[in-house]
């Protein structure tokens, strides 16, 4: 199987060359993509794409929240369980500013890995999440959260607990929660626990991140029976950022160093900084009631459904059915 | 199976209990609401059933009928996701996952909607999550109650982030209803998984059940597969999810309309006064 980081990193140079790439290179460090169009031939195939987020050394959460926000204090808890070490979250300054964050944090060792749950919350992870959510709200406080999960965790203890309350809670609340929210995908965007994160004014991703309805795993377990379809299920899924892009599920994509996110932390913190800041500065101008109606409005629209012109109004009963009272 | 014999009647008119064996004539387990006179074992039932089951009879007025699924992903699996919603329609004579409309409940009037598992795993597209969230958006308008029957394993995973989003979309729409003083009833029956629980199913003012129904955030073959554990028998049952403390009450079929009514009649929309109103 090919090293789908030689395959990013041959990209790059492909892309600085590549004869459909207007500007002749990779969209420079820190402008937002707001088009794949300027992506030119710098487009993983799907299943790289799935690879390149889930890499171990990919920057997750705390370190980007480490080079992003300055002062940085961690908060545990949910307050009613325990503390989930999958999600992390506290206050920091960015440019001198307090935020609340909110992340997903997966380890960059079998270790770390172990420690975190493999970035797998269970329900007291998301119900800190709400905590710190509602502690943005009183206080008025932007809040970022940073995506970066496989999934909810399936386990017998999460569904004791129950995960999908917890999920449907933090979703909930994120749709009306009275302050800004910028959310962005960093590495892996794992399904429902991934949007319980997900709910923002302002969804943003990395370029080589992912965001998906499932896993290609369970997708191809589910559709084709067996995990081995995996790949062929990511391709179908449109699950990678420019295609996120394309279907206006995130808002701009944060452009990687040459390589990906993992050959430069500070570089790929610097420009998530970068993205953030002036979309918090806009929002924090908006009056709350605006900023709400807006962010209904944004989930609102998405979704593809055909509706026939001129056939609208439903069928009336007919009037002596309604006399009689049937 | 032991006794061979049954094999020879014709399958048109009896059904076997998957829970206790029993072979029912169908004629007599329809006249039972679906439901197995001898263990109660609650039998899956469409959408269309359900109505006539729950509602006042011919109080209910079908809403975006002509709602229809795009394609938006051009997604192919075992076959191509448009075939797959054909096959589901002539099947089921439905246009997908969830009907909803106007209807009255023991003479309330309320916005319902009621899901259909028999259309690809009852999951949530596009189509469904555009129909709930204008079932709630008209239940806002009117100043209505919300009930919505679920019967889901999730997402529907051919439409995929967009599915995902409509758990965002519907959540929106139903939050709304609780900040206004509307109240919303959730009623899920067999199964209910993933995204719907994990979104709307979860957040009714009340939460009620059908006994034994499968409910639970991860369906078993996603667990084996993503944790490799077998998850124990009994597990995300109706009981244990009200057990854990996630279901107010756990009602039989025969009991399921009037329990309703009973809510709908408590809980009346607010104007947003704390005032007490006996």
């Amino acid at each position: 199987m090919r090293d789908p980081l030689a395959t990013l990193r041959d990209l790059a140079t492909l892309g600085a060359r590549s004869p459909t790439d207007g500007n002749g290179h990779l969209p420079a460090g820190d402008e937002l993509i707001t088009d794949t169009a300027t992506l030119g031939g710098a487009r993983v195939a799907a299943w790289d794409a799935v690879k390149i987020a889930r890499d171990l050394h990919r920057p997750h959460a705390v370190e980007v929240i480490e080079r992003v926000f300055s002062g940085f204090q961690e908060m545990h808890g949910d307050r009613l369980f325990r503390d989930d070490p999958a999600i992390v979250g506290g206050i920091g300054l960015l440019d001198g500013h307090p935020v609340v964050v909110v992340g997903q944090q997966k380890g960059s060792s079998t270790e770390e890995n172990i420690q975190r749950n493999f970035g797998m919350p269970h329900p007291e992870g998301y119900r800190k999440a709400i905590r710190l959510y509602r502690l943005a709200e009183r206080f008025h406080v932007p809040l970022v959260t940073l995506i970066d999960t496989p999934g909810a965790f399936p386990g017998p203890e999460a569904e004791e607990r129950g995960q999908a309350e917890a999920i449907a809670k933090s979703i909930e609340v994120m749709t009306r929660l009275r302050t800004p929210v910028v959310a962005v995908v960093l590495g892996e965007g794992g399904s429902g626990g991934a949007l319980a994160l997900g709910v923002a004014d302002v969804v943003l991703s990395l370029q080589n991140a992912i965001y998906s309805v499932i896993s290609p795993e369970g997708a191809a377990a589910i559709l084709w029976r067996t995990g081995s379809e995996a790949e062929r299920a990511a391709r179908s899924l449109r699950l990678a950022g420019p295609d996120l892009l394309e279907l206006r599920i995130v808002d701009g994509l944060i452009p990687e160093p040459p390589g990906g996110a993992h050959t430069d932390a500070d570089r790929t913190a610097a420009n998530v900084k970068a993205a953030i800041a002036p979309q918090l500065e806009r929002l924090a101008r908006k009056p709350i009631a605006e900023l709400l109606t807006e962010r209904y409005e944004r989930f609102r629209r998405i979704g593809v459904v055909v509706e026939p012109a001129g056939a609208v109004a439903p069928p009336k009963r007919s009037w002596w059915k309604r006399v009689l009272g049937r | 199976m032991p006794f061979g014999r049954r094999k020879d009647l014709p399958s048109h008119l009896w059904t076997q209990c998957p829970d206790c064996g029993e072979t029912l004539f169908n004629k007599q387990l329809v006249r039972n609401m679906n439901v197995c006179p001898k263990c109660e074992h609650h039998f899956k039932i469409g959408a269309r059933e359900r109505i006539e089951l729950l509602t006042d009879k011919g109080s209910f007025e079908e809403r975006d009928a002509d709602l229809l699924s795009g394609d938006p992903l051009s997604f192919v699996d075992s076959k191509p996701y448009p075939q797959r919603i054909e096959a589901a329609r002539v099947r089921s004579g439905a246009a997908d996952a969830v009907l909803t409309g106007t209807a009255a409940i023991g003479g309330t009037t309320v916005e319902l909607a009621v899901m259909d598992f028999d259309f690809i795993g009852g999951s949530m597209g596009s189509v469904v999550g555009e129909k709930i969230t204008r079932a709630a958006e008209r239940a806002l308008a009117s100043r209505a109650p919300l009930v919505i029957v679920t019967a889901s394993g999730g997402a529907r995973m051919q439409e995929g982030t967009l599915a995902l989003m409509q758990m965002a979309k519907t959540v929106a729409a139903v939050a709304r209803l609780g900040d206004s003083g509307i109240p919303f009833i959730s009623v899920l029956t067999d199964p209910t998984t993933g995204g719907v629980l994990a979104s709307f199913g979860s957040l009714g003012d009340i939460v009620l059940a059908e006994p034994k129904a499968y409910i639970g955030f991860s369906g078993a073959r996603v667990t084996d597969q993503t944790i490799g554990e077998r998850l124990p028998a009994g597990f995300q049952r109706a009981e244990f999810v009200r057990d854990h403390g996630f279901i107010d009450q756990v009602v039989p079929r025969a009991q399921l309309k009037e329990r309703i009514a009973f809510f709908l009649a408590a809980l009346r929309p607010t104007a947003g006064e704390t005032r007490w109103s006996l």
